[in-house]
């Protein structure tokens, strides 16, 4: 099928962007979107052009390194019948003719690096503020000596499987990382080894949040439903109320 | 923010429900008002303390409200990144509300419509000549919403949509802020709230002066 | 491309010890002039003797140690940070080590361990069901083909119950029961059940649980973390590894990066198939830049093909993505009887028409035989033209264009007739979602296709005991290193493996080499210039040739090759036809690839193109590899060695022995060096499914 791309040029970090039209002829309907994509860059290559810079690895929608606005919409959402990323974006949601538009994430704490490609290193740095447990390898008791009800673990699960690729931010009118910063607390809230820092952990990952640049969170929604992973938008009111818990005690700061 | 909110959502209801006495008659209405400039928690507190009290801690929940307001309004113009040019040349967000949208200019209007009515019934500045510091409550109430005067009744009628619109969102919000959206369900049920207490607030608020206006008050 | 320091001429290295000029049991295979030299036989001077059960442990009260306060002062260089490389990285931060850590993508989070799906082993015997370190033990080795170091495999097993306590104390969700406490199931056709498992996403469940202990250390000042930096060279003075080269993904930059130690934990090298499960950027160029400079790479031409993949759909594939071989517990892989009815819809093909071929070979196990004999009698339907699925362009052994279909059906009619749609949606429900998205055909309706994949490689840089290489100061852990896993890996045992390494041996290894004293040395020092102008003029050379061919038509074509001649079937002249074509190939790279770009910037074409450039030189050597053992074992099949009916036949009097392979220059051959297995814990025996 034909498809006719307006994509995101954007030459570095301080370097104005914008839209480019390309269009391919032969796409087909069984390629996934960056294979698309990849066909493109190997056109733009015959004809010595620069291919366009785009993150991607794993391409089985697990890794979260491929993120791109498409049509408006992370990872090409209102593209797909299912959650997805991009990578498990088939060409067989498009139709011939179609104009589909790519941008990269755009958000303050994601600085363009080229083109597609963004730097999400803030989302690093939450989790750097609080977003483990802290046990030294070699000091971990009996896998059996605290049991975790099963309810409580399947939710931790739920949460965990956040990807980090950032969905959330660049949905969010306020570019807001609050989706991925509550996943990682609503995943270590619920489990028994999570208790001892959860109260100090809400704390320091949230203020790591906000001192990374990105906005505050006004209860939209847009980001749960762009999570190619489905983390619920509750995980969000998990979060503050140990945030509001947090600040009854003396712990953190 | 969400707790400020709530306190004037409060405040809100409080005072709408103060309106409705219009429809008892003019008696009930201007002892009411009187009640409420002089007589709260009396003697517990002099004559007129309470009313100072509750006008400085409103005051105080307003500023902190708009201070919030104005930091969430920063950090989300840095979060989107347009202070470093970034603008989305398409977007598709479909789960954003109208009434979330209109949050900060819906705010903003909010306050000036605010400004307007506490300079036109509590300092009595404006008052488009039809009632005077010595006029009763009631009698201030019906002298501006004449039919002849349809056009305050038309800036009521905007301030209480945007009232509304900011309720619809800000009352949803501040309950997720504090933590009560727990689930899909919970969700849903802070929605549907959000939508009654906003469509109450309206009704409540836009009832009398449309009975005024529309001269129906004769009739009781 | 600038020709390194001869290994030849460096220092004995340390870790490889000859072991006398007696060869291995059995003849020795003379070195084929046109391909490979033979040098000296090689062994593990680490490994403690004595009963096996206790080597672990004197192993870690004879090693030199490091008093904590002068750990801060030593400086560990750590090269990728998935399972082994982050779970190495925290734990040595948590030691008190000073540890620089490197990864090519944008966090540590993304590693390709994060696509493992199954589970983890451990040998906890939670069950009650006879397991014990020892059956872990037993079932590594046997399920490895008997390629594998009885010692490294003992403590694996040994270590594993460990595993699960630290991650579980991490935060890992693992599955649990209504109780509270772990869940296991059985995995890979062993008979106890021994998996610890977080529903299909184990992998990125133990990934994540490793990145969080890596970012507390971060956070605690003790780990550097170089996101999206690429090891370009190894820095060797004085015989030992000092440091490594990095490439600056974002701006080109080219520096050196210098420590006491370096630790390379830089996965497989699947991608030299062009099409694999492996994520897109997985490479071997770091491991292939150390054994350039010395390091020898153990037993190159082990890979494993995994029998349950979606199937290729046309020439712009980028990647194969796996699907759990638990499907094969309930479906029925069959093909059309005539290679007529192949584009047929599969519903209008009658019962009689079809081919239930494992069923009918391998009565007994059915469509349970194991990975490697699922994958071959997949692909030989398929070479006889009875396969399915969309037909893709392939050049055969002679050079002739053609078109196969190369897929298999996975035909769930029978379960879902049997037990209802709903409980074959309990049980697969999300792989069947999985399939739907990337192929939108709904598996209920009609049979799946699959088809094999390359999927893991067991070979790697030879290690000893402790993990290092043959050059001291070089370690390898997880998927790049060699060890544990022999010719063959079972299901479950990498996770294992890769967190083994990086949180338990390592750190307990590293140690002994790190508490000599080595002289001091700094980016100044000549070999350390030397490597990065070697690394920028290798970046300087791509960039100039400007030649008529994308890197990745250079990479599809190897892929090719790779696949057909090095793929689930070898035989010696398809080998001697890919190395030659292989050759042919890499001339042609070198003269004719176009990389776009600049080199001081962003340049994804020019990481690809370095990539390339490496595997186009290991894939010779896996070919020599797999030439020079003339026999089957595990994932290396070759057509030559089979029983009467078709199996697999080991050579164990020939072949008992791991092929470590010396770089021997750019224009010398490869010099195998051999490390003979002995094995005193376990009998030598011959695998059977029919």
């Amino acid at each position: 099928m034909r498809i006719t791309l307006r994509v995101w040029r954007q030459a570095d970090r301080n370097s104005p962007g914008g839209l480019k039209t390309y269009q391919l002829t032969d796409v087909d309907s069984s390629m996934s979107f960056l294979e698309m994509l990849d066909l493109l860059n190997e056109e733009l290559t015959a004809r010595d052009e620069e291919p366009v810079a785009f993150d991607n690895d794993c391409r089985e929608g697990i890794c979260g390194m491929c993120g791109i606005v498409i049509n408006g919409a992370p990872h090409g959402r209102y593209n797909s019948p299912v959650a997805t990323t991009t990578c498990q974006l088939h060409m067989r949601s498009f139709h011939d003719g179609d104009v589909i538009d790519i941008e990269p994430w755009k958000a303050g704490a994601f600085p363009v690096i080229k083109d597609l490609v963004v730097d999400r290193s803030a989302f690093d740095r939450i989790i750097q503020a609080g977003g483990y447990i802290s046990v030294n390898t070699g000091a971990a008791p009996e896998a059996h000596s605290t049991p975790a009800p099963k309810r409580q673990a399947d939710q931790a699960f739920d949460n965990a499987t956040c990807i980090g690729c950032g969905a959330c931010v660049a949905a969010c009118p306020n570019g807001a990382g609050m989706l991925f910063t509550a996943a990682k607390i609503t995943h270590l809230a619920r489990l028994p080894q999570g208790q001892p820092e959860r109260l100090r952990r809400v704390k320091a990952m949230v203020a790591a949040h906000d001192e990374a640049g990105f906005g505050g969170c006004t209860n939209i929604g847009e980001c749960a439903a762009v999570c190619p992973k489905s983390i619920p938008l509750a995980s969000i009111g998990q979060l503050n109320r140990d945030l509001i818990h947090s600040l009854f005690t003396g712990e953190g700061k | 923010m969400a707790v400020t909110g709530l306190m004037l959502i409060c405040f809100l209801l409080m005072h709408m429900f103060g309106n409705l006495k219009v429809f008892i008659g003019p008696e009930a209405y201007n002892h009411y008002a009187e009640w409420l400039q002089r007589d709260i928690l009396y003697p517990l507190l002099p004559h007129g303390w309470f009313i100072w009290i509750f006008r400085a801690v409103m005051l105080a929940a307003l500023v902190l409200h708009i201070y919030c307001a104005a930091k969430v309004w920063a950090a989300s113009i840095r979060g989107r990144g347009s202070s470093q040019g970034l603008k989305y040349t398409r977007v598709n967000r479909p789960e954003r509300t109208l009434s979330s949208k209109l949050m900060r200019w819906g705010g903003i209007t909010l306050g000036a419509l605010l400004l307007f009515h506490l300079l036109m019934f509590t300092t009595k500045s404006i008052t488009f000549g039809v009632f005077d510091a010595e006029s009763t409550p009631y009698d201030m109430f019906r002298a501006s919403f004449d039919p002849q005067l349809w056009y305050i009744f038309v800036i009521y009628l905007v301030f209480m949509v945007a009232v509304c619109f900011h309720v619809r969102h800000g009352f949803y919000s501040a309950f997720t802020t504090l933590g009560a959206n727990v689930s899909p369900a919970a969700r849903g049920v802070l929605n549907a709230l959000a939508y009654f207490v906003a469509t109450l607030i309206f009704v409540g608020f836009i009832l009398p002066p449309a009975a005024s206006v529309l001269g129906l008050l004769e009739a009781i | 491309m600038a020709v390194t320091e001869s290994p030849a001429a460096g220092p004995k290295p340390a870790g490889a010890k000859p072991a006398g000029s007696k060869p291995a049991s059995g003849p020795k295979p003379a070195a084929d002039e046109a391909y490979w030299a033979v040098g000296d036989d090689i062994a593990d001077d680490k490994a403690p003797g004595g009963p096996i059960e206790g080597q672990w442990q004197r192993r870690q009260f004879e090693a030199h140690l490091v008093n904590p306060s002068n750990r801060r002062k030593l400086t560990v260089i750590i090269v990728g940070t998935g399972l082994a490389g982050g779970a190495a990285a925290a734990s040595l931060g948590e030691a008190g080590y000073n540890v620089e850590a490197f990864c090519y993508q944008d966090s540590p989070r993304r590693a390709h361990s994060i696509a493992a799906q199954g589970g983890i082993n451990a040998a906890k015997n939670y069950r009650n069901d006879n397991d014990s370190v020892y059956r872990l033990f037993y079932d590594t080795v046997k399920g490895g083909d008997y390629r594998a170091r009885e010692s490294n495999v003992y403590r694996l097993a040994e270590i594993s119950p460990h595993i699960i306590d630290q991650c579980v104390a991490q935060g890992v969700p693992f599955a649990r029961e209504y109780g509270g406490l772990l869940d296991n199931r059985s995995f890979g056709g062993v008979q106890v059940q021994r998996t610890f498992y977080a529903r299909g996403q184990t992998g990125q469940q133990l990934l994540i649980g490793a990145y969080q202990a890596l970012e507390r250390q971060i956070e605690a000042g003790t780990v550097q973390m170089h996101n999206r930096h690429e090891m370009v060279e190894l820095i060797v003075a004085d015989g030992r590894a000092r440091g490594i080269v990095t490439r600056d993904m974002v701006t080109g930059q080219i520096e050196a990066q210098m420590g006491d130690a370096v630790v390379l934990a830089t996965g497989g090298y699947g991608n030299v198939f062009f099409l694999s499960t492996n994520a897109m950027g997985c490479n071997n160029t770091a491991a292939w830049r150390a054994h350039r400079k010395g390091a020898y790479f153990g037993n190159p031409c082990y890979t494993q093909i995994h029998p349950t993949c979606i199937p290729v759909h046309g020439d712009t594939q980028s990647k194969l993505t796996l699907m759990s071989e638990s499907l094969r517990n309930d479906g029925r892989i069959w093909v059309p009887k005539k290679a007529a009815d192949a584009a047929k819809d599969p519903r209008d093909i009658p019962e009689a028409d079809r081919d239930y071929y494992l069923e009918r070979i391998y009565p007994s196990f059915g469509n349970l035989v194991p990975r490697d004999i699922a994958s071959r009698q997949a692909k030989y339907m398929c070479d006889e033209g009875r396969g399915v699925g969309p037909a893709v362009t392939e050049v055969d052994a002679q050079g002739v264009e053609r078109q196969v279909r190369r897929g298999v059906y996975l035909d769930f009619a029978d379960v879902i007739a049997r037990l209802g749609q709903a409980t074959v949606a309990a049980r697969y429900g999300n792989l069947f979602d999985m399939y739907a998205q990337i192929t939108g055909e709904n598996p209920y309706e009609t049979p799946m296709r699959i088809y094999p994949a390359v999927h893991y490689t067991m070979g790697g840089l030879w290690v000893d005991y402790d993990l290092m290489s043959s050059i001291p100061g070089l370690y390898v852990v997880g998927e790049a290193n060699f060890s544990d896993h022999g010719a063959n890996r079972l299901g479950a045992s990498a996770l294992m493996q890769g967190l083994s390494d990086g949180y338990f041996v390592l750190p307990n290894t590293i140690n002994d080499y790190l508490a000599q004293p080595r002289p001091p040395i700094d980016a100044e020092a000549a070999e350390a210039k030397a490597a990065v102008a070697q690394a920028q003029a290798r970046v300087d050379q791509l960039l100039a040739i400007q030649g008529s061919r994308s890197v990745d038509s250079f990479h599809k074509e190897l892929g090719h090759i790779m696949w057909e001649y090095c793929g689930m079937e070898r035989t010696e002249a398809g080998l001697k036809t890919a190395i030659a074509k292989i050759r042919q190939l890499r001339q042609q790279f070198w003269s004719d690839v176009k990389v776009t770009g600049r080199g001081d910037d962003f340049n994804q074409a020019l990481e690809r193109a370095g990539r390339v450039a490496d595997f186009l030189e290991l894939g010779e050597l896996m070919c020599v590899d797999a030439l020079h053992r003339r026999e089957s074992c595990g994932g290396h099949f070759r057509a030559e060695s089979q029983t009467a009916d078709g199996e697999a036949l080991r050579h164990d009097d020939e072949f008992l022995y791991v092929a470590a392979w010396e770089f021997g220059g750019d224009d010398d051959l490869p010099v195998l060096h051999k490390e003979p297995l002995v094995y005193k814990a376990i009998e030598l025996k011959q695998r059977s499914y029919k």
